[in-house]
């Protein structure tokens, strides 16, 4: 199923990838070139042949590993200095799956919580309180958030920099400082839905008869939600974290060009500037995968974390 | 059961002029007004009420604790010398599932699906920390085996949804029995249970209540349980005590005239009529859901017309099944269903709605069967339109008759559902089956939702209705006094197959075939000493 997916994606890719207007031989060769020239260069890159046949070149070499050839160092006068996609991506998709990553290891235990906790004072100050800032930080744009927390951490109190601009021969805890302000970022935008969906399946749960089973049979609020509830909430729960996770991988574009940070997101985007297609479609595919891995998981969990499959009669 | 005197004056608990509200629609409702309840150590007290009488309520507060939306506005709850209802929640916490235990109507919905059997079990007991872990999962074993669960070594280690609900219930008291509580709250722990199996319940309970000299509450709606189980019943209605007596007493001479007459709705009993004119028959029918799990095996069973035919047999004995394939939901495998003498098509998809309209069904819960944004004119009004063509005028005035025929008055015809009770509900889907003017219609357990006085009414409307009109009824349902008041000829089925039919008095009199002698001796009798006899002659 999730393979299907990836194949149907792949080609929305492709076909998308074929509508951007203008294409790489125009726009490196600039407004001067002849026709002739034009013709040539996209013999050279393959850009001649029918769309279908690219594809399947394309996806063939795909599935052998070989993400192609970027489009770019080729210049006009014939020098080629192009790279293979798989050297530019690589180092950039670490960094990205490290601000992904950390913001995760954050917000996940963090929401389900102030999920558990929210669900546990059921109305009180503090269910409200965290609820209203949640709801709010959900409520703007990533680009908004990014630069409120530049202007308030990097500019106002400069604890933090604005840039975070990573290098190689950084210490984790170097890299941790340097990208404090996109992790927070990233934490905020996704923090709210986890939370609210554990607080709304723990107490859609606390109607069943076994949790009131357990009230009669004197186990503390706590310990209800924690041992009764939970372990029946975790479906619904997984399914959001899942959803959250593969949108902190796939929002971390716009994050990434507001502290310009080095990850797949920006390359993406410096990459359709330039009409450098390879790039454009491996980043696509690369952020298609994880989305689609991270909801099959999802799913994996749900299903094992019932015990009527888990423990079949 | 008997009561040990040197504890007779060794009170337990007392209740003492408790009054609770519920809040709905923006205002506090009496639930309770002022019930006063004593009980001493090793004392059973039965309590007896239809639904909304506030006994699972009054059941509740005897442990100071009340549901989400209610409160307890007046009156104390004296609990071994401590007021329930003056120390702090955390305080009653420690006494729930150690002292006062309490089990569920539906073990099933009680058991929390993610956790094993064992460990919710001893859950309670742990938490007490009297003693260590393993002696108290033996000792929960050894209570598993004394309410003959089967392999009480392992059983425990199974998730809720690998046992029977029978099983889970006798876990449920095993869970309650486990950390030797004072008192235990019993609320309706066999109503879910087939016949055969109540027994078996009832007395696993009753052995380990008079066993440990645990006092309990017994909330039941059927009080020919409570005469086996209850030293003293207390009889509730909207909220309030109508009486209080020792059992035998209270069986053998009710005061009041509303205990009389919970009393006589099992009295009711009808005479068998013959007739050889057989408006349905299914002759050697087999049937399986998926092609592969067999329910049905060799089934044959003709209905007289006019007459009433009852299908009898404990849950998952396939009698449901038969009802589907008679309506066509089922095409069986083998076999045929033969109606006037003509095959019926097997499948509903394939029969003619004149086919279609001479079988109607009646459901168990009519709440369901009903489409709730709809009002009763709409509801009885759709068949009238489908099958007759009826518009308008007409249309109106059979409304308005049926409403009639099922003893409502036509300004009904304007209601939701949602504003109707439980036997208006019922007689409302007994009046839109009627509408298509039936000739055989299907009652699929229609009164076993209902209390018993709803149920008695409603059983008298089906009666009236088949002498005026000589409609056929195919019953189905597990409660033997049901069968007595309605049929002409039974038909008992277990595990898929017809163990006997014949004529009512000749399938309820001796000699019986095994499973049916089994299932009339487990039905609980009036007589307080029945269940102790029937535990002597086992």
């Amino acid at each position: 199923m999730g393979f299907v997916t990836l194949v149907v994606v792949s080609i929305i890719i492709f076909g998308v990838v074929e509508f951007l207007p203008g294409d790489f031989s125009q726009a490196i060769l600039g407004q001067s070139a002849t026709e002739e020239t034009v013709a040539a260069f996209r013999k050279e890159l393959g850009l001649d042949k029918p769309a279908h046949t690219r594809y399947f070149d394309w996806i063939g070499a795909m599935l052998q590993g070989d993400l192609g050839i970027s489009y770019s160092g080729r210049g006009a006068s014939g020098s080629d200095l192009s790279r293979p996609v798989i050297d530019l991506i690589a180092p950039r998709f670490w960094n990205t799956i490290f601000l992904a990553g950390v913001a995760a290891l954050i917000a996940v235990p963090l929401a389900l919580i102030l999920g558990i906790f929210a669900a546990l004072f059921r109305n009180s100050i503090f269910d409200r309180t965290v609820n209203v800032f949640s709801l709010s930080a959900i409520s703007f744009p990533e680009f908004f958030i990014s630069y409120l927390l530049i202007l308030l951490f990097a500019s106002i109190w400069p604890i933090f920099p604005s840039l975070a601009n990573v290098s190689d021969d950084m210490s984790l805890g170097e890299r941790l400082v340097v990208t404090a302000l996109p992790i927070v970022t990233l934490v905020l935008i996704t923090l709210a839905h986890m939370m609210r969906m554990t607080r709304a399946a723990i107490i859609n749960l606390m109607a069943s008869p076994y949790i009131e089973m357990a009230q009669l049979k004197g186990v503390s609020p706590t310990k209800i939600i924690v041992q009764h509830a939970l372990p029946n909430a975790w479906a619904p729960i997984v399914t959001v974290i899942a959803f959250n996770l593969a949108y902190l991988v796939v929002g971390v574009v716009v994050v990434e060009i507001v502290f310009i940070y080095p990850g797949v997101g920006q390359l993406m985007v410096d990459a359709v500037t330039t009409r450098d297609i390879p790039v454009v479609q491996a980043c696509a595919l690369v952020f298609a995968s994880a989305y689609i891995l991270l909801n099959l998981i999802a799913d994996i969990i749900s299903i094992v974390t019932n015990p009527r499959i888990l423990h079949p009669k | 059961m008997t009561v040990n005197d040197s504890n007779h004056t060794d009170v337990l608990l007392r209740l003492e002029d408790i009054q609770i509200e519920g809040f709905s629609d923006e205002k506090w409702h009496p639930i309770i007004r002022g019930v006063d309840l004593t009980l001493r150590r090793g004392e059973v007290m039965g309590l007896v009420g239809e639904s909304g009488s506030g006994k699972t309520t009054l059941g509740l507060a005897s442990m100071g604790f009340t549901r989400a939306g209610c409160r307890l506005s007046a009156g104390t709850v004296i609990f071994d010398n401590m007021d329930l209802s003056a120390i702090p929640v955390p305080e009653r916490r420690k006494l729930w599932g150690t002292r006062i235990a309490y089990v569920a109507q539906s073990a099933a919905a009680s058991f929390n699906p993610a956790r094993r059997v064992i460990d919710q079990t001893i859950e309670a007991t742990l938490r007490r920390g009297l003693t260590n872990r393993q002696t108290i999962e033996q000792d929960a074993r050894v209570l598993f085996a004394s309410l003959q669960l089967p392999d009480p070594e392992n059983i425990g280690e199974r998730y809720p949804h690998q046992v029977s609900g029978g099983q889970l219930q006798r876990m449920m008291t095993a869970m309650a029995m486990s950390p030797r509580p004072d008192l235990i709250i019993f609320d309706e722990p066999t109503t879910a249970l087939d016949v055969t199996t109540q027994v078996e319940v009832l007395i696993a309970v009753r052995n380990l209540v008079e066993q440990h000299n645990t006092a309990a509450i017994y909330i039941t709606h059927d009080l020919a349980v409570v005469a086996q189980m209850a030293d003293l019943v207390m009889v509730l209605r909207y909220g309030k005590e109508v009486e209080q007596a020792e059992t035998r007493q209270i069986i053998k001479a009710p005061e009041e005239d509303y205990t009389k007459t919970l009393w006589s709705v099992r009295a009711l009993e009808k005479e068998q009529v013959r007739t050889e004119d057989i408006v349905l028959s299914i002759e050697n029918v087999d049937a399986a859901y998926n092609q592969t799990i067999k329910v049905l095996q060799d089934i044959s069973i003709s209905i007289p017309r006019g007459r009433t035919v009852s299908i009898v047999g404990e849950s998952g004995s396939g009698k449901s099944t038969v009802a589907r394939v008679i309506t066509g939901l089922l095409p069986p495998s083998t076999g045929r269903v033969r109606f006037n003498n003509d095959d019926l098509p097997a499948s509903t998809k394939l029969r003619s709605v004149d086919q279609k309209k001479r079988i109607q069904m009646i459901y168990q819960m009519a709440d369901t069967a009903m489409n709730p944004k709809q009002t009763v004119f709409e509801i009885i009004g759709r068949p009238l339109e489908f099958y007759h063509g009826m518009r308008g005028q007409q249309k109106r005035e059979r409304v308005q008759e049926l409403l009639n025929m099922i003893e409502l008055e036509d300004r009904f015809a304007n209601r939701f559902p949602s504003e109707l009770s439980g036997g208006q509900k019922q007689r409302i889907c007994i009046a839109r089956a009627l509408a298509a003017q039936p000739e055989l219609i299907i009652c699929d357990e229609v009164t076993s939702a209902l209390d018993q006085i709803v149920q008695e009414g409603i059983l008298r409307l089906l009666l009236n209705l088949q002498e005026t009109y000589n409609i056929t009824y195919l019953f189905i349902t597990h409660d033997i006094a049901v069968v007595k008041a309605i049929s002409d000829e039974i038909v008992v089925m277990y595990q898929g197959r017809v163990v006997e039919q014949g004529m009512k008095d000749d399938v309820l009199s001796p000699p019986h075939p095994d499973y049916t002698q089994l299932l009339l001796e487990s039905v609980p009798e009036m007589d307080p000493d029945w269940l102790t006899n029937l535990v002597k002659n086992k």
